[in-house]
């Protein structure tokens, strides 16, 4: 009996099991993606096993679509505009919350975290009562604001674990050498904060680009690509959905494949996605 | 080192914009949950507590609520049976695996929501691949009409959804405990299962507290998952909010219940904050 218990509680015996788990966690995370790629070349529909006829018809009438481009189209563009809103004021906001002291500091630092946290429906339909009183048509302008203002959040935290591991004595030597704060910012702090911000960059595009809980109340007339993707799943499903998600995946493989290239040259350790969850948590 | 004006101009713009686009906003909703709709459909500026009133009156408002909590619960619980095991893995057991296995974790992160949604509907449809399978080896002869259109498939695909969520921060806390510690509660003759509660569980509660949080709170909000994949007795309370805000038409008593989720949301991230710093060794 003891014999069997010492078995059981051996490290070796136990990491096997253990590693059996993790194999099983993993085929959990990738079940649903591998049947999408492998369905998107499915002639006979979504579902059915095993999949037959394969072809790339899918993928034919999708490139024939133009109401899927017209919101790719649009997704960029949102993405975009978001991306310069959230760098515009979530630098700023890092250097405030970095060296300025002002009252209501604290409010602010949790303020700006609270929409990596608060479910999208809430931030969305408080920007969506705000365009309502203010009399502004919902369009992708109004989109635009909503990401912007949602994922300063990301530029923030980013930028702010930059200037940690900045070397304030370069920027203390440019400014006693009589460069003025406007050239020491341009040519000490924000060349020094190049591989946070590219990286906050990257991530804000693709969250832009995948967001749908906060879109959904501030559209307009024009899909962006989830929203559109969205009203089709409402009225029936074909593979031509598997084949864009597809596109999508592989695509935000590359972006993904980019942002570690980056950070593997800084440093392997920190980690932004850990680190967003924990700040959104924390608020701080 | 910075001037006044160096300081008035990082903190200024922002400062501003915040404001306008998240503060205000959801003071708005604050002061909307006050409000009304006339018989005209247009919003009655007054001040009632109506619509609080409602929300206790009418059950199945706060029955969802209760509900959506419950799916929200088992959805942060599996996440965690999920995440931890696999993050212990990876922090003690992966060796030279542990780099690539933790990019592994976090490429499901990427795939768009709406698209893990879309294919877990695909996988659990009554014409899904996991029916056709099931028939196709004679271990069924009809399909299984529970996967889909009930909140079972809303808890698994909103586990699938947030389980790497939950596994990074405990990761990450896995990977801060100091090797020493680990040693000298071996070297003292602790089995290694002693060891595992007594000193790896205790110093890795802030990563499960934060990865619990992170779960438990999107999944709370969540309304595509429900109405994509939940059916009648998958709807969660936002989509009782996006019903108020679209077809019901009555705005004020959504904003009250989105309020209500807000309040809910922030307590428990003031708990959340609280517990973690009790828990906290440096």
């Amino acid at each position: 009996m003891e014999l069997l218990m010492r078995a059981a509680g051996s490290p070796v015996k136990g990491t096997r099991w253990l590693g059996l788990y993790a194999v099983a966690v993993f085929a959990f995370l990738y079940l649903p993606i591998a049947v999408l790629i492998i369905y998107s070349f499915n002639g006979e529909g979504v579902g059915g096993f095993p999949p037959h006829n394969l072809t790339v018809g899918w993928y034919r009438t999708l490139f024939a679509d133009g109401a899927i481009w017209d919101s790719v189209i649009n997704s960029v563009l949102v993405a975009l505009a978001a991306v310069t809103i959230a760098l515009a004021f979530g630098v700023p906001a890092a250097l405030a919350l970095d060296r300025a002291q002002f009252p209501g500091k604290a409010l602010f630092r949790r303020l700006v975290l609270l929409p990596l946290i608060l479910p999208g429906i809430i931030t969305g339909l408080s920007l969506l009562m705000l365009f309502r009183e203010a009399d502004v048509k919902l369009s992708l302008l109004t989109i635009v604001l909503g990401h912007g203002t949602a994922l300063i959040s990301v530029a923030t935290t980013e930028v702010f674990a930059g200037l940690q591991k900045l070397d304030r004595a370069q920027e203390e030597a440019s400014l006693d050498l009589g460069a003025n704060y406007w050239q020491t910012f341009w040519r000490i702090t924000i060349p020094n904060l190049r591989l946070s911000i590219i990286g906050a960059a990257l991530l804000i595009f693709t969250l832009s680009l995948d967001e749908i809980a906060v879109s959904f109340f501030l559209i307009g007339r024009d899909n962006t690509l989830p929203l559109e993707i969205w009203g089709r799943l409402r009225r029936g499903i074909t593979p031509e959905i598997n084949a864009i998600s597809t596109i999508i995946f592989v695509f935000s493989l590359i972006a993904i494949l980019l942002w570690y290239h980056l950070r593997f040259r800084s440093d392997g350790q920190t980690e932004i996605a850990a680190e967003l969850v924990e700040a959104a948590v924390q608020g701080d | 080192m910075f001037s006044r004006a160096y300081k008035a101009v990082v903190t200024l713009p922002p400062l501003l914009w915040v404001t306008v686009f998240l503060l205000i906003p959801y003071l708005l909703m604050f002061c909307y949950s006050f409000w009304s709709v006339s018989a005209e459909q247009t919003i009655v500026h007054a001040w009632r507590l109506d619509n609080y009133r409602e929300l206790l009156r009418v059950g199945v408002y706060w029955q969802t609520l209760l509900r959506s909590m419950w799916i929200a619960g088992r959805v942060t619980l599996f996440s965690l049976l999920l995440g931890y095991p696999l993050a212990y893995y990876l922090s003690f057991h992966a060796g030279k695996w542990k780099d690539l296995l933790y990019q592994l974790v976090i490429i499901p992160l990427w795939v768009s929501y709406l698209v893990r949604a879309y294919a877990w509907k695909t996988i659990l449809g009554s014409d899904g691949v996991l029916n056709t399978l099931l028939q196709y080896v004679h271990l069924t002869k009809h399909p299984l009409e529970f996967l889909l259109y009930s909140p079972f498939a809303v808890v698994l695909t909103l586990t699938h959804i947030y389980t790497p969520f939950t596994f990074l921060p405990i990761y990450a806390s896995l990977e801060h405990i100091p090797g020493n510690l680990v040693e000298a509660s071996q070297d003292l003759g602790a089995s290694p299962l002693q060891t595992f509660w007594r000193v790896i569980v205790p110093l890795s509660v802030p990563g499960v507290l934060a990865g619990a949080t992170f779960a438990f709170v999107l999944s709370l909000g969540d309304f595509l998952a429900p109405l994509l994949l939940g059916g009648p007795s998958g709807i969660m309370i936002s989509n009782i909010v996006v019903s108020l805000f679209g077809a019901a038409y009555n705005w004020p008593l959504g904003a009250a219940i989105a309020f209500v989720m807000m309040v809910l949301v922030v307590g428990l991230l003031f708990l959340s904050e609280r517990l973690e710093k009790k828990w906290s060794f440096s």
